[in-house]
């Protein structure tokens, strides 16, 4: 290796996988060269890279420059300019960009796909790849400014691929993998992520928003992706009607010859299947029965944990009267702690083209753009000027399914034109009833 | 407001806050104009098409600045 590196060397002696044995593998790889790759940027950039992060632990402080002007022509996000600060010493990480590639939907590749993408960052960057980013997107980790235009044309040219977000612009959608392979799912995920995505392609590459804004499509309430969480917009799976139960798949559970959660659990014995203990005691709204061998839901006290079904997938399915909920305002801690999503609306059916749907988005992001301080998530506005704000913006009326925990945030507010009588009061007849 | 005006008043505003700044957010640029974000963002898109405007990024948070301007600018720039 060009550098010492005792420091980081002790990362790789912990029981768990080390990134800096990967880099050091991709490092040899790189100056070994087997494949007579042509290589386009410095063939030592990994072992740069080792070095200069050595030298960050050394001093404590880090090595590389904020942010940067490099981008692709057109395009404001997909690119984060970054450059070292000891580009003498370390001219393989001089420039180190990170680019940001849009993933598939549901992460579905095909290996003639990985293979094209590992070649054209082994030929045109450092090879380090990080798959996914937080937000879902293929990260390809160092490259130089002029291999920017040429990777770009590679991705969008040869491969049928497009750059993602980043900056203040809606980030890649990231969806989960839907009706393709799950039973669950209460709409086609991939569809509507798709959908939106060239949609918003404008929102997608030319920054105009207060700070990032990300989309993320769940398929059921089990939040494969985690939308609820993670995106400031989700997209959450659900059903009107009923549960649809079978009750000889319920008995068949209950006598033992359908293993539990489809056998996720049969690494050890957990003893016979107990359906009082395991499914109906653990309802958190306690609407589920099982009396005289018959399983009785009560769906209107129903809030769609998924427990049951997931317990019981043979026996119990979601409803035929499917669409999505859709959430806003989850964010991570960067101001004020982490936020969940909150309702805003609790159903709407998941139908091309969308139009709902896309209604609700431009009223969303009209209210943000205008009143959104800079660098402010959506979620930070909501609290700001509250839920009912938004609900007034996008002309929803707020129900009960609004307010999460009655008069301990009473952020629904009635106004003066809808109380009958309005403020005005007959203070006379008021002081006949009460004194001063 | 013509496209040329707009031209205008961005540049002029933009170069008498040099001094204290080189990078502006969206939100600036939208008051400066005196527009709603929607309409001002087909100026600044087409401003930053014809090279009055470049876009800088921290990679979370994206700003705008004239061209070469900024502490940047002069070290990243390939000469």
């Amino acid at each position: 290796m060009k550098h010492a590196t005792p420091l980081i060397d002790q990362l790789e002696t912990g029981p768990w996988p080390s990134f800096v044995s990967d880099m050091k593998h991709q490092a040899e790889k790189r100056a070994k060269n087997e494949e007579n790759i042509e290589f386009q940027i410095p063939q030592d950039v990994v072992e740069d890279l080792l070095g200069i992060l050595e030298l960050s632990f050394n001093d404590g402080t880090t090595h590389w420059k904020h942010g940067g002007i490099v981008g692709v022509f057109g395009y404001g996000g997909g690119v984060i300019g970054r450059y070292c600060d000891q580009p003498g010493n370390f001219p393989g990480v001089a420039h180190f960009h990170t680019m940001r590639v849009a993933q598939p939907g549901g992460k579905f590749y095909t290996s003639k796909y990985l293979k094209e993408i590992c070649d054209l960052w082994d030929l045109r960057g450092s090879g380090i790849t990080n798959m996914h980013g937080s937000t879902g997107d293929i990260i390809f980790l160092g490259t130089t400014t002029p291999q920017l235009e040429e990777i770009f044309f590679e991705l969008t040219h040869n491969m049928n691929q497009d750059l993602g977000g980043s900056g203040s612009n809606l980030r890649t959608p990231a969806d989960c993998i839907g009706q393709a392979r799950c039973e669950y799912a209460c709409y086609d995920t991939q569809a509507l992520c798709y959908d939106l995505t060239q949609e918003y392609q404008d929102e997608l590459h030319r920054p105009a928003f207060p700070y990032k804004f990300k989309f993320k499509f769940d398929g059921c309430p089990n939040g494969c992706v985690a939308s609820i969480a993670r995106a400031d917009m989700s997209f959450i799976g659900t059903w009107k009607d009923d549960i649809k139960v079978d009750q000889e798949a319920v008995a068949a559970y209950v006598g033992g010859e359908f293993a539990p959660n489809a056998g996720a659990h049969s690494g050890r014995d957990w003893g016979a299947f107990d359906i009082q203990k395991e499914v109906v005691a653990l309802c958190p709204s306690e609407c589920i029965k099982y009396e005289d061998g018959k399983l009785a839901i009560n769906n209107r006290e129903c809030v769609r944990c998924m427990h049951c079904i997931n317990v019981m997938p043979r026996a119990l399915r979601i409803g035929d009267e499917r669409g999505l909920s859709i959430l806003a305002g989850a964010k991570a801690p960067i101001l004020d702690g982490a936020q969940m999503g909150s309702l805003v609306v609790p159903f709407v059916k998941a139908e091309e083209p969308y139009d709902e749907i896309k209604e609700i988005v431009e009223g969303i992001w009209d209210w943000w753009m205008e009143e959104g301080k800079n660098r402010e998530r959506l979620g930070e506005l909501m609290k700001r000027q509250g839920l009912q704000k938004l609900l007034e913006v996008l002309n929803i009326k707020p129900d009960a399914r609004h307010v999460q925990e009655p008069r301990s945030n009473p952020y629904i507010f009635w106004k003066e034109d809808e109380v009958e009588g309005g403020w005005e009061r007959d203070i006379d007849e008021y002081r006949k009833h009460h004194q001063r | 407001m013509e496209y040329e005006e707009a031209k205008e008043k961005i540049i002029t505003e933009l170069t008498k806050k040099l001094k204290s700044k080189s990078k502006f957010y969206f939100n600036d640029l939208s008051k400066i104009l005196d527009m709603k974000p929607r309409e001002a963002k087909k100026i600044v898109n087409k401003l930053v098409q014809e090279s009055v405007l470049e876009y800088w990024s921290s990679g979370s948070t994206s700003m705008y600045g004239l061209p070469g301007t900024g502490k940047q600018a002069g070290a990243e720039h390939e000469d």
